[in-house]
């Protein structure tokens, strides 16, 4: 889950990072109010979406009085940022964030994460901060410090010292810098992060360490014993239908195509999408329904599939172990009779019982089409949506 | 032979209580598995499925001499279950749990590292379909009699797509040493590399199915393993060729966050290491048959 940069500021100071003054608005008139209460004669007025990238997108913007910090809201204020890592839809921006501008010295990039490799949260930083870190390990990768922490200990202090070091930080500082790395690390620990950024990490030029943005993402299996992270979620940055799924219990993900599809299991529904995209066409999204393919969950699936507009062919592609064909086939007939499907239907059924699975799709007496293979599901599934699509784009 | 796996292992069921545990319980003891006990704290003493149930797992072992674990328990409670299985002794150990915290398997694995290797707990999982060595035993949820016997190992992190490459085999006569799920997650108690050095070195094992998907490194470091250590051919299918990058797709695992960790880029590499790759998951079955 993806927290608000000011949402990130809050819980990283109250870890003892420091951050600049700060103030969040919900309107122009506040964020100019908000502005004036804090006090200062320049201020950063920041669009706050769940994206990277705001900057070079028109979603930052520098001010120097409440009519420039008004005129800068108004031009922020429900409109969708677009930037390089929102997708051509954009993400809304319904709060701003208003800080007081503050004298930078020099910019660090300083990055955690949960490592693969040694399985292990790894701190990543650079001396060259405020490019992106992909921009940084292009250009400047001798600049990059690594460090893993040893899960039985925690991040210890010579190793918080050894990068504020390698990162050239002045001696007078090496102390604010441990403790910003054991803040942010602790912050990580605490609450169940997997990623922590902080770009830039500013030395100011009254020599403090600030935070100028943070971001923050949470391992979604560990909000059970967060409540309070839980609170932070906002859902006005999600795709609708993906927030949808999700508090169904399915796991979706939307995209481009029109090729609507319904698998049990992560791996068959990616491969689903791979054999989709083999045949010629594009797969709409990926949708897993879990191992056992109730009925119900079906009937959601289609429902869930079906709202998305560009969809005009669903695969349904179920490997029934456990649960046997049959069982399968009658939950997909009976999801078909409860929600208004009006694009073709093509159901792959494998595993246990699957002639019995067939008969009961071809004796219901709805339009299914029927596959055997993967590879044949997908090239009817491609040949059903280019047939179908034709009359639509006549009368267009 | 087989690996970690066979008539004999004695198997305790963590969380055999659950409505999901007991009917794969159920399953197991009716393929032939060797189901010895059930733990679940506070209910030591209660049946399940013929099955006699225990407070702990140390319990457990010291009545039955269980030498291996599969655990059911629910995710904010199953890390403790995995390190209570590693203390009393277990010696292979699989959790189907899906949703344990990242941070939690970081510790589970940093407990473990404080056993020697002689006596450290082997764990595969969690978020996966188990362990199955056809017509011997099974620990897991899969269906058993997709599964020929046979002399194909597999190993992916996918359940429901490996059980697809079962049936495109089963379909061709052709059967299976050995299937391990290591799971979905980021951070598994076992990497491809693992497995496929146990597979290496199993006679009963005489080519290797690998199935990967986006996210991680660890399809790469099984290609650089592969290339130096290993002899007996290997085929592999990557999931995910059409999958964003930065999203999850399911599997919490499955998110390309960096270089190299996209299906293209791990073809390429397990390619260059010389596996033999499926381009799609219609033709599983077939690769594995053209390389026997």
């Amino acid at each position: 889950m993806d927290i608000h940069e000011y949402q990130a500021k809050e819980v990283l100071s109250n870890f003892g990072v420091e951050i600049p003054a700060g103030a969040l608005a919900y309107s122009p008139e506040q964020a100019a109010y908000r502005a004036r209460e804090m006090g200062g004669d320049k201020w950063i007025v920041k669009a706050q979406v769940h994206a990277g990238g705001r900057g070079k997108a028109g979603g930052v913007k520098l001010c120097d009085d409440d009519h420039e910090i008004q005129a800068a809201c108004e031009d922020m204020f429900g409109k969708k940022l677009v930037t390089h890592q929102t997708g051509p839809e954009g993400k809304g921006i319904y709060r701003v964030y208003v800080e007081a501008a503050v004298p930078i010295d020099r910019e660090i990039y300083l990055g955690f994460v949960l490592d693969r490799t040694s399985q292990r949260i790894m701190i990543v930083a650079s001396a060259e901060g405020g490019m992106e870190i992909e921009e940084i390990s292009e250009s400047k990768p001798e600049s990059i410090v690594r460090s893993t922490v040893e899960p039985a200990v925690g991040l210890r202090d010579f190793q918080a010292r050894e990068i504020a070091f390698q990162l050239g930080i002045e001696p007078g500082l090496t102390q604010a810098m441990v403790r910003t790395l054991q803040g942010c690390y602790r912050a990580f620990r605490d609450l169940d992060a997997t990623m922590v950024e902080i770009n830039p990490l500013v030395v100011t030029g009254d020599n403090r360490i600030l935070a100028l943005d943070a971001k923050m993402t949470f391992d979604d299996n560990a909000l059970f014993r967060h409540p309070q992270i839980s609170e932070l979620r906002d859902k006005s940055q999600e795709d609708p239908r993906e927030a949808r799924a999700a508090d169904r219990g399915l796991s979706y993900v939307g995209l481009d195509g029109n090729i609507g599809c319904i698998v049990n299991g992560a791996g068959l529904a990616m491969a689903t999408m791979d054999t989709i995209k083999l045949a010629g066409g594009e797969p709409a999204n990926f949708l897993d329904i879990g191992g056992g393919a109730t009925p119900e969950r079906v009937a959601k699936a289609f429902r869930l599939v079906m709202s998305d507009k560009n969809v005009q062919a669903v695969l349904v592609n179920i490997f029934a172990g456990i649960n046997r064909c049959d069982w399968v086939a009658e939950g997909v007939v009976q999801a078909l009779r409860e929600v208004q499907v009006d694009v073709p239907v093509i159901v792959r059924l494998a595993g246990t019982n699957v002639e019995e699975g067939q008969k009961i799709l071809a004796k219901s007496g709805l339009p299914i089409i029927r596959a055997t293979t993967l590879m044949e599901a997908a090239e009817r599934s491609v040949s059903a949506w280019k047939s179908d699509i034709s009359p639509n784009l006549k009368a267009v | 032979m087989s690996i970690y796996l066979d008539r004999d292992t004695r198997v305790i069921v963590q969380g055999i209580t659950g409505r999901m545990a007991q009917f794969h319980t159920k399953d197991m003891l009716d393929y032939g598995t060797n189901v010895v006990a059930g733990v679940v704290p506070g209910k030591g003493g209660e049946t399940v499925q013929g099955v006699p149930v225990f407070d702990t797992v140390k319990e457990a072992v010291a009545a039955t001499q269980a030498n291996a674990s599969l655990v059911f328990v629910p995710p904010p409670f199953a890390a403790d279950s995995i390190m209570e299985a590693a203390d009393a002794g277990i010696e292979y150990c699989v959790c189907i749990t899906d949703g344990i915290p990242a941070q939690d398997m970081i510790q589970v694995k940093r407990y473990m590292m404080r056993y020697p290797k002689e006596r450290r707990m082997v764990l595969t999982g969690p978020n996966c379909a188990g362990t199955i060595s056809p017509g011997k035993a099974m620990l897991g949820i899969m269906p058993g009699h997709i599964f020929l016997p046979g002399h194909v190992g597999i190993v992916g992190r996918s359940g429901t797509l490996g059980y697809e490459a079962a049936a495109q085999l089963k379909e061709r006569g052709i059967g299976v040493s050995t299937s391990v799920g290591i799971g979905g997650d980021p951070i598994n108690g076992s990497s491809f590399r693992d497995i496929l050095e146990q597979f290496e070195n199993d006679d009963d094992t005489h080519v290797i199915a690998m199935i990967g998907e986006i996210g991680g490194p660890q399809e790469a470091e099984a290609a650089a393993y592969i290339q130096d250590h290993v002899t007996k051919p290997v085929v592999a299918y990557v999931a995910g060729l059409t999958a964003p990058k930065g999203r999850t797709m399911g599997h919490a695992g499955a998110i390309i966050s960096a270089f190299g960790e996209s299906a293209s880029e791990k073809v390429e590499i397990l390619s260059a290491a010389g596996v033999t790759v499926a381009e799609n998951p219609a033709v599983i079955g077939e690769t594995i048959a053209s390389v026997m």
